[in-house]
């Protein structure tokens, strides 16, 4: 039997999702939508893909066992290690994934779009492995605060354009992708969430499932049981949450948390807590849950962390939230500093701002004895030095 | 009696001006319709300004965001268009995003619609499938038009189905682009215009996206049932104002 959390035909999770594209797009999409599956399931993807993820990206990567942490909290607390991947973050997971499809589909010009820039350097990286030409786009706030990943982009051979409209962060890069894919139709969109057309959630969440498949075997070597009592993850569009929940989400008996970014607090007016500001519409060529005025205009979104700043999750998300399977919850900068802080003291790990927003909710969960919480740490803190040394001194 | 219709049937050459709500002035829209019709614009493309237009280039981008910086919204727009309801004779189409219909509620815009004596809608990112699953029979109801775009990609059995589906006219997007004044129009373009030509659709096609003056004007009326031009008149808008639009028309008229 089909499950739940699989989209139909035409990409709806529930309610949410499909592909509301202009038609320059439709040849494409409908290209990638007949033969996505059918890639990735083949042996000789999976042959390739994983021998990658191993050889190349590092995997599996490991899931540890944070001592002080738990100790901290009471809970067994296991932290997956996606911050050791090449590249610094799940991100390239997708990126793996995405470029051998693009192969096999015969194109030979990328394009992206990033936030933090994690998404763009994966992108950047695979295209250098394989030869292709890499177009990011990165909206131009973040190409300031995310300075680091703009350098490594360049070296590795990628073009980076700006996005001088809107909020200049994710959903403008994202626009901005969008717009030269529809007047370069024969390149390929390298998504870096799950968001978008269908079928690109259901394709990137199929590649970020690795993550809970290792998690499974991992977990039973160390507590003898495959699942844990509790999932957390960061959500921005929702790539990291989807893989360390898909293999998960049938199971009801695994407590799935999803944590946005509040900014300077959920009803600030400044904040990117989208499920808890957002209503149904359509961003980005899905119908799922955003951030918007009385009149549909796409409110902007604010976060310190550049990779949670956009204004709607991905439709599986809004399925997830609007069926109550995962709970969702924010922390705010402030709370996401404290937090990066906090593991980098006494687990000696320095976690991406945009993780760092995932372990900002341990304070405010209160844990039975014994209980077993995984939390995806998506990604390294390198790339957001200069913002910890700037809090640091204030 | 569908006024676009008729005028379908009865005129060839149509020329067609987009425009956007609420530019380069909030109180602008009226006074750009009754100087478009006053200087013999066929049909009128209304369109309603979005913060994320994504089939859109720079110039109708920018004019969008500074009409929603003057305040323009949906509830002002239906009024401005309520305003001219009686005066104005010449057709118009509405155009915008699909989810400035969704948060307004789709029958009430339907009914809105309708109020303001407009029949035909245009939304660039409802998709054939969802029109088919979900608008068809709302549009059906509340009599209203939906205008579907073919580009260079699109294939001939799509292109036949959405010409069974076409009850005002097909949009044929000049080239594969967001909107914006290219100034030439190429062979390879031209090659499509009569590809889709010789198809002998039974609608009426009018091509639109990079007819920006009266050379390319006149090449798409060679091709099609007429042409809209959006961006180049945006941009004399902006740069030349409401009082000098004729100036921009005539010469495209004569
Ligand atoms: C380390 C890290 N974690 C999380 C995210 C958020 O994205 P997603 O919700 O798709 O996992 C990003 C995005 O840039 C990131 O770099």
């Amino acid at each position: 039997m089909k499950s739940k959390f699989q989209p139909d035909e035409n990409g709806y999770f529930g309610q949410y999702g499909g592909a509301f594209i202009p038609e320059l797009l439709h040849p494409n999409v409908k290209e990638l939508a007949d033969n996505y599956i059918q890639i990735i399931e083949s042996e000789a993807f999976q042959t390739e893909y994983k021998a990658l993820l191993k050889d190349y990206v590092g995997r599996p990567t490991p899931l540890y066992l944070a001592k002080r942490l738990s100790q901290k909290y009471g809970a067994h607390i296991y932290l997956k290690r996606e911050d050791l991947n090449h590249t610094g973050a799940h991100k390239v997971n997708n990126t793996i994934g995405q470029i051998l499809i693009a192969k096999k589909l015969g194109k030979t010009k990328i394009i992206a779009e990033t936030g933090a820039g994690q998404h763009g350097v994966a992108t950047a990286t695979v295209c250098a492995l394989m030869g292709l030409e890499c177009t990011v786009f990165m909206g131009e706030k973040d190409i300031v605060r995310q300075a680091p990943n703009v350098a490594r982009m360049k070296m590795l051979g990628a073009k980076v354009v700006p996005a001088t409209s809107g909020s200049k962060t994710l959903k403008d890069a994202t626009n901005e992708a969008i717009r030269y894919w529809i007047q370069n139709p024969a390149t390929f969109y390298l998504i870096g969430s799950v968001v978008g057309p269908h079928p690109h959630p259901d394709m990137v969440a199929r590649l970020q499932a690795v993550i809970s498949e290792e998690m499974k075997w991992q977990l039973k070597e160390k507590t003898g049981k495959e699942n844990p009592d509790t999932i957390i993850a960061c959500v921005g569009g929702g790539s990291n949450a989807a893989g360390a929940f898909y293999h998960y989400m049938e199971d009801q008996t695994v407590e799935l948390i999803a944590v946005e970014a509040a900014g300077l607090g959920v009803y600030s007016g400044e904040s990117a807590a989208t499920s808890q500001l957002g209503e149904v519409g359509i961003i980005h060529g899905s119908k799922t849950i955003l951030m918007q005025d009385a009149y549909g205009q796409i409110q902007e979104p604010y976060s310190i962390s550049a990779g949670l700043d956009y204004p709607g999750v991905g439709p599986l998300h809004a399925h997830l939230f609007e069926t109550k399977r995962a709970k969702f919850m924010s922390a705010t900068d402030n709370e996401a500093l404290a937090a990066a802080y906090e593991l980098t003291k006494i687990e000696g790990i320095i976690p991406a701002l945009e993780t760092a927003h995932a372990l900002a909710v341990l304070p405010k969960i209160k844990f039975k004895k014994d209980q077993v919480v995984v939390i995806n740490l998506s990604g390294r803190g390198d790339k957001d030095l200069e913002i910890f040394i700037k809090n640091l001194e204030a | 009696m569908k006024k676009l219709n008729t005028l379908l049937a009865q005129k060839e050459n149509l020329l067609s001006i987009y425009f956007t709500c609420g530019y380069p002035e909030l109180a602008d829209t009226t006074a750009v319709i009754s100087a478009l019709e006053k200087n013999g614009v066929d049909f009128i493309e209304v369109g309603l300004p979005y913060s994320d237009p994504l089939a859109d280039g720079p110039t109708i981008q920018d004019s969008s965001q500074k009409a929603l910086e003057n305040g323009i919204n949906l509830d002002i727009v239906f009024s401005q268009l309520m305003s001219i309801k009686q005066s104005n004779q010449t057709p118009l189409v509405l155009m915008g995003y699909l989810n400035q219909m969704l948060k307004y509620g789709e029958e009430k815009f339907c009914q809105q619609v309708v109020d303001c004596g407009i029949e035909t809608l245009i939304i660039p990112d409802l998709p054939m499938v969802e029109f088919e699953n979900h608008y068809q029979a709302l549009f059906d109801k509340y009599g209203l038009t939906n205008v579907f775009l073919i580009t260079p990609n699109t294939s001939e059995e799509r292109i036949r189905k959405i010409d069974s589906y076409t009850k005002a006219f097909i949009y044929v997007v000049a080239s594969s682009s967001i909107t914006g004044a290219k100034g030439e129009i190429s062979k390879e373009q031209i090659d499509y215009f009569i590809r889709i030509k010789a198809m002998q659709l039974k609608s009426k096609c009018i091509i639109g996206f990079g007819i920006s003056d009266k050379p390319t004007f006149t090449t798409a009326c060679a091709h099609a049932h007429g042409a809209i031009i959006g961006s180049a008149f945006i941009k004399h808008l902006g740069s030349h104002g409401v009082e000098n639009i004729a100036a921009f028309i005539a010469p495209i008229k004569a």
